[in-house]
């Protein structure tokens, strides 16, 4: 920096060599968002150090919503523990009552009614449109724009008053049982739910045109946080982040389960690998799990009544009117009220696809009527890993937005 | 090299103060008010802005709403005609905390300098011509140097911002200071030479004489309309609204410089950021729209006269169409990234505003015909309409990361 030790007595200008100068002194700034934070979605707590507002390091903490569920689902049966399971994804929920209902259903032999699976397939793709539009709503509050998220929560309130119609609940169903479901459609449901998908696609379009053509949301979202595809495997990133950077992976697809594989519908896959592909993928999903929904209305309304649940007296409750009937009835439902079912030896493990990625229930049987271990792989804990690489280098106001578009449910990282 | 230090800002804003007061003294001599008057109009200025500022929380909220599909307050009162007064109970009655490490004097001060600066603008807007307030004039001072004073009053609020900021001695706070100062630099420049443009055409500082000016050549806005469009977006800039509210944002800074301000000094926060919305709009028609008078066109109709040309009423509407306006954008807009409102002031607005201004300019110093500028404004309006509906692609934006520390 000094060119001439001697005119150091004499400071002048020439003394130094201004292009080589230091830059003006900045400290690092660790900065603490969370677990209370308007935009955190839930208790996410991340610590961040900036360099005026620019992201240099994050490290996200969790463990601020942790309930124990997992722990809590080795002390109750395997039917009671479905419970537990909605309240971990409650924005997603049918996914993982459907996963948990998979993972066991797989590990006793239960099989499930096709009229029982359809209206699982239903109610699983209506449940993840309503989460879409959360992440939609609340994204699009973190970019600012107030007016979008009450767009997104009228049309998801449709969808939560038909959940309610059908299992009482507008979040916690409980409505999946092991081997099919709680009871049949109410009267008159397949109607309504034609009618909120005749205008579904629609309101899709209004917000895909709200991101694709407004330039604000644009420069704000276009090429910022990019992850590649070779990175996005590496970080075990899955579902809607993982397609929007260019990788064709959905469990509907590769892995099909509860009938996916007799469903035409697309796997929609971005390229960019940035936050606006990332939101603009949730809405291509949204149209797709339109069209499923499309047809198992379609499936069951040829199919007519029938059984929702596996006859198999051992796993699920006979017919009430039974038990006035058949002493045998009687012992059975005695039994699997009190003491519950007793799979065999084992563990298992059936990936399926919800709202945020791949999700699956890992269940260690002993041979008792309660899980010797549950461990849920859940995508919103796994996803969570991608946000210290996702920030690198991105502005204080590209973080939040960041963490919108990653999707995370808290309940679903601590469980 | 000195390090900037932030102590160092009061004192600017007290020196700015200083140089303000001169202005005073060169009030026109054509004002012919005695002072008492001065004084009750100002009272009636202060009173007015402040009632203004409480019903426009409750219209904002209102429109909002219904941009939103919801209903907005309607509980309190009559159609929620009361809200604004419950509003202000509450926030008087609220606990007023002060954070134990903040700097109590300067904590105390900045909302009193904002919402103070905000307020001193007003009274330069006529509303009527001379005589018309009981044969009074009706503003409260006329200045000579008018567009100049209003321009350096509405600059010092910011400074209200920036201490809060600094004075809460919280991350975010300063973070939203920060931000403040960052969108000052970036839009202020932008604002300056699209005023500039009206003071070049009209040749006059003074409010009074553009208003007369548009009264004998037509609206500004038909000849300047570049500078008008240009002007609207600095002002919402200024009033910090929602695609330049980056010092608060909510959902990244938590309020940003507001974050540690409870009770009535966080409501003198708002209270400074309507009154800016409401000068505004009160200054953009009194620039562009030839002030309180009505469209000139309308002066044919042989009905309309009396009550339907009383200034007051014009005024009235013109104001309300731009308070509408800046509400419509709030529930429509996302809001820009930092980094991006700097690029937008300096890579969009500061050199189309100089374009226009050098036009303005040379059209006046070779004493060309106005309507040069006429066609000129309406070419542009042409442009930029083509340029919406066929060519506003959005373009990739550069990238402007550089590699963290360590990388």
């Amino acid at each position: 920096m000094i060119k001439d030790p001697s005119a150091l007595h004499s400071p002048s200008e020439e003394a130094y060599d201004l292009a080589d100068a230091p830059e003006l002194k900045s400290e690092v700034m660790t900065l603490n968002v969370g677990p209370q934070h308007p935009s955190t979605h839930g208790v996410l707590r991340v610590v961040v150090d900036l360099s005026g507002e620019q992201i240099l390091r994050l490290t996200p903490h969790i463990g601020y919503l942790h309930t124990g569920f997992e722990k809590n689902m080795e002390n109750r049966t395997y039917t009671q523990d479905i419970t537990y399971t909605p309240r971990m994804d409650y924005l997603h929920s049918f996914a993982h009552d459907l996963a948990y209902a998979l993972s066991v259903e797989k590990l006793v032999g239960a099989e499930v009614p096709l009229r029982a699976q359809t209206i699982r397939v239903m109610l699983n793709e209506l449940s993840r449109i309503a989460s879409h539009l959360v992440f939609l709503g609340t994204g699009m509050l973190d970019f600012g724009a107030l007016t979008p998220f009450f767009y997104a929560f009228r049309e998801r309130e449709a969808v939560l008053d038909l959940f309610e119609w059908v299992t009482g609940q507008r979040f916690h169903h409980n409505y999946i049982r092991i081997g099919g479901l709680k009871e049949d459609l109410p009267e008159g449901f397949l109607e309504q739910v034609k009618k909120f998908i005749a205008a579904m696609p629609a309101r899709i379009d209004e917000y895909e045109g709200l991101f694709r053509e407004s330039p604000i949301f644009y420069e704000r979202a276009k090429g910022v946080s990019v992850i590649p595809a070779e990175d996005a495997i590496n970080l075990s990133l899955t579902g809607g982040s993982l397609r929007a950077s260019g990788v064709n992976y959905d469990v509907r697809k590769a892995y099909p389960y509860a009938g996916y594989e007799t469903y035409a519908f697309e796997v929609p896959v971005l390229q960019g690998g940035d936050i606006f592909d990332r939101v603009i993928i949730r809405a291509l999903e949204m149209r797709e799990s339109v069209k499923i929904i499309a047809q198992a209305v379609e499936r069951l309304e040829a199919m007519g009544e029938g059984p929702v649940r596996d006859p198999d007296p051992q796993i699920s409750l006979p017919p009430r009117k039974l038990l006035e009937t058949s002493m045998e009835a009687v012992i059975y439902h005695f039994k699997l009220v009190t003491e519950g079912f007793h799979p065999a030896l084992g563990e298992v493990y059936v990936p399926t696809e919800s709202a945020r990625g791949e999700l699956g229930y890992y269940i260690v049987s002993d041979g008792g009527s309660m899980p010797y271990r549950v461990k849920v792989r859940a995508p919103s804990f796994v996803n969570l890993q991608t946000l210290p690489y996702a920030c690198k280098g991105v502005q204080m106001a590209d973080m939040v937005v960041v963490i919108a578009s990653l999707d995370p449910v808290m309940g679903d990282v601590d469980r | 090299m000195t390090a900037f230090s932030i102590r160092r800002v009061p004192k600017l804003g007290f020196v700015g103060l200083l140089g303000i007061a001169p202005a005073f003294a060169q009030a026109s001599e054509a004002s012919t008010d005695p002072l008492w008057m001065v004084g009750i109009k100002a009272f009636l200025v202060i009173f007015g802005l402040l009632t203004a500022f409480a019903y426009m929380t409750l219209i904002e909220r209102r429109i909002l709403a219904r941009i939103q599909i919801r209903q907005g307050p309607n509980r309190v009162g009559p159609d929620g005609l009361l809200q604004p007064l419950a509003d202000a109970i509450k926030s008087i009655l609220k606990e007023d905390i002060v954070p134990r490490a903040a700097d109590k004097l300067v904590f105390w001060l900045a909302p009193m300098i904002s919402v103070t600066f905000a307020v001193l603008t007003f009274g330069l807007i006529p509303f009527g011509p001379k005589h018309a307030f009981f044969g009074f004039d009706p503003w409260v001072i006329n200045l000579d140097v008018g567009i100049l004073y209003i321009f350096a009053v509405s600059e010092i609020a910011v400074y209200g911002i920036f201490l809060a900021g600094w004075a809460s001695n919280s991350k975010y706070s300063l973070l939203g200071s920060l931000r403040s100062s960052a969108a000052l630099i970036s839009y202020e420049l932008g604002l300056g030479m699209s005023l500039l443009a009206p003071v070049v055409l009209v040749g006059s500082l003074n409010l009074q004489a553009i208003v007369e000016w548009q009264h004998t050549h037509g609206w500004l806005i038909l000849y300047l309309l570049p500078a008008f469009a240009l002007f609207v977006v600095s002002s919402m800039a200024e009033a910090a609204r929602t695609p330049f509210d980056l010092p608060e944002a909510e959902q990244e800074l938590v309020g940003g410089y507001n974050t540690e301000y409870s009770s009535i000094k966080w409501a003198l926060f708002q209270m400074a950021e309507y009154i800016h919305l409401i000068t505004a709009s009160a200054l953009i028609p009194t620039l562009f729209l030839g002030g309180w008078r009505m469209p000139g066109f309308l002066t044919a109709i042989p009905w309309i006269g009396g009550f339907f040309a009383w200034p007051y009423l014009w005024m009235f509407v013109k104001i309300a169409l731009f308070l509408f306006f800046f509400i419509w954008v709030r529930g429509t807009f996302f809001r820009l990234r930092y980094d991006q409102l700097m690029r937008f002031g300096w890579g969009r607005l500061l050199p189309l505003a100089l374009i226009w201004f050098l036009i303005v300019a040379a059209v006046v110093a070779f004493k060309l015909p106005l309507s040069i500028l006429a066609w000129l404004s309406a070419l542009s309006l042409i442009g930029f309409s083509i340029y919406v509906v066929l060519g506003a692609k959005p373009q990739a934006p550069r990238r402007t990361m550089r590699p963290g520390v360590g990388d």
